[in-house]
């Protein structure tokens, strides 16, 4: 009862003092969305709009056409016509090109030629992305004109601009959102009092450690789970992502998820002694959370090493939790392993914090 | 070694009380006895320990030897019991600056465990006390100094503490308020309280039924303020001269001189209390010297007199060794 007391006067003075924060505040709803919109609109891993240079020497409707098919899949912009492969090579070493399209005088003929190749294209290959998506384009160009299907549906198909990676990046996003605001935000709540001053007049009081360690993330809970739902309403509203797994389910990872993310920032309080050493130290966290765990880039395709890495991150667990349950509409008991490496994550750093956190100054 | 038949007259017993940070000293070797409702002590310069003594006594610090004893029980070991017992007023302002004094207050209240009752009757007594009435509304962080102690001591006093530690508690405090802040602690030591208070503020030390003044960690004196006056190792001249800077670097030069000071156009003199009749020896010596002073005269030992020769004594010494 005297426990729920103090635990409750922390709570109300902790949502006070976030209410006349209006910084802090504004980041609960202002980094949900800016990342969803940067995430979802900028961070696109479908190649696009390529500055290329052309050196059309057959000058034919097949070339031309071919040309436009080409600009039709948005994956290059012909920005450049120009007269020769020296130009092309030119233009690519000043970087203002990354592809360029040469076609040879005799093309109409070497189109009819299926053991020679009708044209060439350079391409800048420095970024592996970059030549992947522009090789793409060859196979293609390949069946145009002289195939049965009209060539323009062929590049759609294959070139579908509607790729759609939000549908994938969303889920991960409320992983990464967490991720950074949960570890930091109670990191520096907890070392901001420290460096106030205000740590030393409560120590000096009954309150108890697990009471403080409790109060703190308490409010943080709530926010957290605000968060979760500004990145579900904005990703179904503007990304059309499917939901096809529970909602209730979806709720209770990000709950395990925010609570394992606040232990962690609670840990990372005991270790900092200034609200920068605690912000340094949440990123050293955040970076490989975002990097290894498969949020960026295919977990599988990672080495060895670096997967070993992620296994011990919990947002690497989260990650294949919320796939699961939004993408793939996989239950609960389905994903049990790694439910409870979550669970397992969570005490052991909850552990510590209260281990670590002694009510003295020495 | 502190007996378990500890005298119950006194709220703090220490002894051997010692605290290293790496290779600072900064507590070495202190005995403490400071009896109940009383007003004690701690006088000392920046750095001489008397923050690291008073969170040792309250728990907050272990000690690296020693034993201590507060209100019967042993610290560090019972520290949380101790919690409830004590009010403790930091040397920073540590209430929380973004809520307004009456958030800070009922905060305080409830994490102490006050009843509906208890925070009823309480906290207005103390807002009319510490004369908080106009501010409750306003935040913490905007108040002056003055204010600010007033409501640190309301808070640190809402659970009406046994003892009281206070680190420093007028240092951004004007004298007006100084003066007022001290009355109420007289109010709470007529009401039974222990208090035990930090200070590099001479005329706040003299307020204080006993004292100890501590120098580098050291306890160099202690007793009641006349006691240590008395007490004092050397005999205290008043002269009055037209030139008196040009005395005071003459003096600086003699054996038997151990300090000067300039206070407008007196000198205040510390003199080796063996010299026999110290304003003979002194008006003489200045003369001789070919210096005019208009008068010398003994005078009673200022606390800020004692408070100089003890830690110079100890200067001298160090200085010797070294």
């Amino acid at each position: 009862m005297k426990s729920l007391q103090r635990i409750l006067a922390i709570v109300v003075k902790e949502l006070r003092q976030l209410s006349r924060d209006r910084l802090t505040f504004g980041m609960i709803i202002g980094i949900p969305a800016i990342q969803l919109l940067m995430f979802g609109f900028a961070i696109n891993m479908d190649v696009r709009h390529l500055s290329a240079a052309v050196a059309d020497y057959s000058n034919s409707a097949a070339s031309r056409q071919i040309v436009m098919d080409m600009a039709q899949t948005q994956v290059i912009d012909i920005n450049y016509q120009v007269g020769g492969v020296e130009e092309l090579e030119e233009l690519m070493r000043q970087g203002k090109i990354v592809v360029g399209i040469y076609i040879p005088p005799d093309f109409e003929r070497r189109l009819q030629q299926p053991e020679r190749s009708a044209m060439q294209l350079l391409i800048d290959g420095s970024d592996t992305v970059v030549q992947g998506a522009v090789t793409g384009i060859t196979k293609a160009s390949r069946t145009s004109p002289y195939t049965d299907k009209p060539p323009l549906m062929e590049v759609r198909t294959y070139f579908n601009p509607e790729r759609r990676s939000p549908v994938n990046t969303v889920p991960g996003l409320i992983g990464v959102i967490l991720t950074m605001t949960m570890t930091l935000f109670t990191a520096v709540a907890i070392v901001r009092e420290r460096e106030r001053g205000n740590l030393e007049l409560l120590i000096t009081t009954p309150v108890k450690s697990w009471e403080l360690m409790l109060a703190k993330i308490l409010p943080y809970v709530f926010i957290g789970l605000i968060q979760v739902s500004v990145v579900l309403a904005l990703g179904v509203a503007l990304f059309d992502v499917p939901i096809r797994g529970s909602l209730f389910d979806v709720y209770r990872l990000c709950l395990m998820f925010i609570i394992a993310n606040l232990a962690l920032g609670l840990v990372a309080s005991t270790f900092a002694q200034t609200q920068f050493q605690a912000m340094q130290m949440t990123f050293f966290f955040i970076l490989p959370s975002i990097l290894l765990s498969g949020f960026m880039f295919p977990f599988d395709g990672m080495p060895k090493p670096a997967q070993w890495i992620a296994e011990i991150l919990p947002m690497t667990h989260f990650m294949r939790l919320i796939r699961g349950v939004v993408l793939r509409g996989a239950s609960l008991p389905e994903l049990s392993g790694e439910i409870v490496i979550l669970a397992g994550f969570i005490l052991a750093a909850m552990t510590i914090a209260v281990l670590r956190f002694n009510k003295r100054l020495d | 070694m502190i007996t378990d038949s500890a005298q119950p007259g006194l709220a703090i017993q220490a002894r051997g009380l010692t605290k290293d940070f790496g290779n600072v000293v900064a507590v070495n070797n202190l005995d403490l006895d400071i009896p109940r409702g009383r007003i004690y002590g701690f006088l000392g310069p920046n750095g001489s320990g008397k923050s690291t003594c008073i969170r040792m006594l309250c728990g907050l610090l272990t000690p690296t030897a020693g034993n201590i004893r507060v209100l019967g029980l042993e610290i560090p070991k019972q520290a949380e019991a101790l919690r409830r017992k004590v009010g403790y007023m930091t040397q920073k302002f540590s209430l929380f600056e973004d809520l307004t004094v009456s958030e800070n207050l009922s905060f305080i209240a409830n994490i102490y465990t006050l009843t509906r009752m208890e925070q009823k009757t309480r906290i207005p007594a103390a807002v009319e006390r510490y004369e908080l009435g106009r501010l409750l509304k306003q935040r913490a962080g905007t108040l002056s100094g003055g204010q600010k102690q007033r409501l640190a001591l309301a808070a640190a006093t809402l659970h009406e503490p046994e003892l009281l530690f206070l680190d420093e508690p007028t240092s951004a405090v004007d004298p007006e308020n100084r003066r007022a802040f001290w009355e109420s602690l007289f109010d709470l030591i007529a009401e039974g309280t222990t208090i035990l208070v930090s200070t590099h503020y001479m005329d706040e030390a003299e307020r204080c039924h006993a004292l100890a003044i501590l120098d580098l960690g050291v306890l160099v004196a202690a007793g009641t303020p006349d006691e240590l006056s008395d007490g004092i190792e050397a005999s205290v001249l008043v002269i009055e001269a037209g030139e008196p800077r040009k005395i005071a670097h003459f003096l600086e030069t003699q054996e038997f001189v151990h300090s000067t000071a300039q206070i407008g156009n007196t000198l205040r003199v510390m003199v080796d209390r063996e010299v026999e009749n110290p304003t003979e020896v002194a008006s003489q010596a200045i003369r001789a010297a070919g210096l005019e002073l208009a008068s010398c005269e003994k005078v009673h030992p200022s606390l800020e007199d004692v408070f100089v020769a003890s830690t110079q004594a100890r200067k001298a010494a160090r200085d010797h060794a070294a």
